[in-house]
């Protein structure tokens, strides 16, 4: 996911949040990950926006993406210039109404916004887990998740939603605890990476392991791997958008220029573009954790895991009602793999709607403003909530 | 002759969808193929406890409906009924659609495999004033139900009640109900036609069922 995050254009905002921290699986009680590794203590950054009610039935839980974190919607100060990455989606009266439902957020395990991660200092040691971070799976991040909102005492949430990565975790969830996930929202995902999707982000993780500082992930407390790190966003960026994004955006304009430099500058706009927001990228976002969850997105298989291969089989055992969302230009997650996520709910009698947004901001569509994406996902939790409470 | 059907409900405005919803049972599962913005599907789900899922292939409506706490699946009707498993739905309407399809036999096949019922509803092309206007233009005939020029109608089939009828003994199907009535289809108010109906009626609408009389 880009970052798109501005102001609200009316000024309406949930006002200030407060990053909060719940940490489990305190040794000798460890979680067992995926992999057979154990990882513990963990710490989970989470958000709250609302309040919840009496019956403990308008939770929703929100799922980033890859570069995403736990603030999701407001300010964390006055001075904030600043508001979480969803501030158009949630907030009061908006797609996602705080004013009625108490919305959750939850940085994954993996990241560095402040959950457990390559950065966090392993206890074993005392110094920066690195490379001997254990690999973590979006199951697991979901599992951790599930700690976060058993500690909170929620026992139903009414909609899980996210988009991208958060998208695969929506899925986990719904899959994983069933009687849980009331209703959930997938958007602009997979059940599974395609060859072109894993391809993008091994050229992006070699990105930062090609870069000398990287040092097999050993750079805390010396240079870090920024040129790494920043040729990887950039290539992310570039599946980001769409044809049509791209030249509707930049073209072929040249960058405060009229005339080629005949050097390697930035002479397009383009490549301005991207040199920025890999350079902006380095200073909030850590290397390892890049290349962590860009993996637990590669092994997302949500057939593997729980269906034998067979997409049908993988939800068999969810219960959640779903409204699944692509966008069409986005070639990252494009909409056929939403539609075999469809056909698969449809086999196994869930209860499914589907609408494929036209859209020309490729994949980060499902982050910018855009009036019928409010309005679908508003009407579907009104529903759900209504229908809940019966 | 005339015997006229009472408004049905404040929200249903078409006349043909105020007949199909009364022929509806109370807390079925419905299936309604080429939705629109979802009227039916709303007037069933409020009125008569019915679970209902439509399928629409323009985005706006289907946005709509969602909007509407329905739920509803966009694509294309000939490739999202195959999905389903065998009755998982009470009914299965195709209202003024079969005009459109282009194989109507292969439909109605995969229609009777997932319902347990069909309801298909469609303009009747032997209408009197199609047929003088086919018998004194000699031109292909534009009345207020098929109101396009023969190069641009999306309406590729031409069906009679009688054709339809025939088509359902060719299919091994039973017709349970059958009523032809007589209105534009954006009134809300017609009657049922009872006599010369061949002639007189604008639309059929019948009631399918599986496995009838050859």
């Amino acid at each position: 996911m880009s970052e798109y995050i501005e102001h609200d254009k009316e000024g309406v905002s949930v006002g200030l949040v407060e990053k909060k921290y719940f940490t489990f699986a305190e040794p000798p009680d460890t979680m067992i990950l995926e992999s057979n590794a154990r990882l513990g203590p963990i710490t989970i950054a989470y958000e709250t926006l609302g309040s919840l009610n009496e019956e403990k039935s308008n939770v929703i839980l929100i799922l980033h993406a890859l570069s995403g974190d736990s603030h999701v919607a407001g300010y964390y100060s006055e001075e904030d210039q600043k508001p979480g990455w969803w501030e158009i989606m949630v907030g009061p009266g908006k797609g996602i109404d705080t004013e009625k439902y108490f919305v959750i957020c939850s940085n994954i395990i993996g990241s560095c916004m402040g959950s457990t991660g390559p950065a966090s200092i392993n206890p074993g040691t005392g110094n920066p887990y690195g490379f001997d971070f254990p690999v973590v799976t979006i199951g697991d991040m979901v599992r951790a998740q599930k700690a976060l909102l058993d500690h909170l005492g929620i026992e139903k949430i009414l909609c899980v939603i996210g988009g991208s990565i958060g998208g695969m975790q929506v899925l986990e969830w719904a899959v994983r605890y069933p009687d849980m996930v009331v209703s959930a929202i997938p958007l602009a995902t997979t059940t599974r990476h395609s060859a072109l999707a894993i391809a993008f982000n091994e050229v992006a993780r070699q990105a930062i392991m090609a870069d000398p500082n990287w040092n097999k992930g050993k750079y805390y407390g010396s240079a870090k791997p920024n040129l790494g790190l920043a040729l990887a966003r950039m290539v992310g960026h570039v599946t980001y958008l769409s044809d049509e994004a791209m030249r509707r955006k930049f073209g072929r304009r040249l960058q405060n220029k009229n005339d080629f430099s005949f050097n390697f500058d930035a002479d397009f706009q383009v490549e301005s573009y991207l040199r920025y927001q890999g350079q902006k990228f380095v200073d909030r976002f850590d290397a390892n954790s890049f290349l962590y969850i860009t993996k637990a997105a590669d092994y997302f298989d949500l057939r593997r895991q729980h269906g034998n291969g067979s997409e049908a089989e993988a939800f068999a055992k969810a219960r959640a009602r779903f409204l699944v969302i692509s966008f069409t230009s986005d070639w990252l997650y494009p909409t056929y793999q939403s539609r075999a996520m469809v056909k698969a709910m449809k086999k196994n009698n869930l209860d499914v709607s589907f609408c494929e947004i036209e859209a020309e901001w490729g994949h980060d569509a499902f982050l910018l403003y855009n009036e019928r994406l409010s309005t679908l996902i508003n009407g579907f939790l009104e529903r759900n909530f209504i229908e809940l409470l019966k | 002759m005339k015997q006229t059907i009472q408004k049905q409900s404040g929200g249903l405005k078409r006349f043909d969808l105020q007949v199909i919803a009364s022929w509806i049972k109370p807390g079925s599962r419905v299936l309604d193929l080429g939705c629109g913005e979802g009227d039916l599907l709303l007037y069933l789900k409020q009125n008569k406890g019915v679970t209902g899922t439509g399928i629409e292939n323009r985005e706006s409506k289907v946005a709509l409906c969602i909007a509407k706490g329905l739920s509803v699946l966009q694509g294309d009707i000939n490739e999202e009924v195959l999905d389903y498993q065998e009755d998982t739905f009470d009914y299965v309407i195709l209202s003024q659609t079969l005009q459109q399809v282009y194989y109507p036999e292969r439909l109605l096949k995969s229609l009777l495999v997932i319902g347990r019922k069909v309801i298909v509803s469609f303009p009747n092309f032997s209408h009197w004033s199609i047929r003088v206007q086919v018998l004194l233009t000699g031109m292909a005939p534009k009345n207020e139900q098929l109101p396009y020029e023969w190069y641009n109608t999306p309406n590729i089939r031409v069906i009679t009640l009688k054709d339809f009828r025939k088509f359902t003994r060719d299919q091994g199907c039973k017709v349970l109900k059958e009523v032809a009535i007589n209105t534009n289809h954006h009134d809300t108010q017609g009657h049922i036609v009872s006599f010369l109906q061949d002639w007189r009626a604008t639309y059929g609408i019948f009631l399918i069922g599986k496995g009838g009389k050859k």
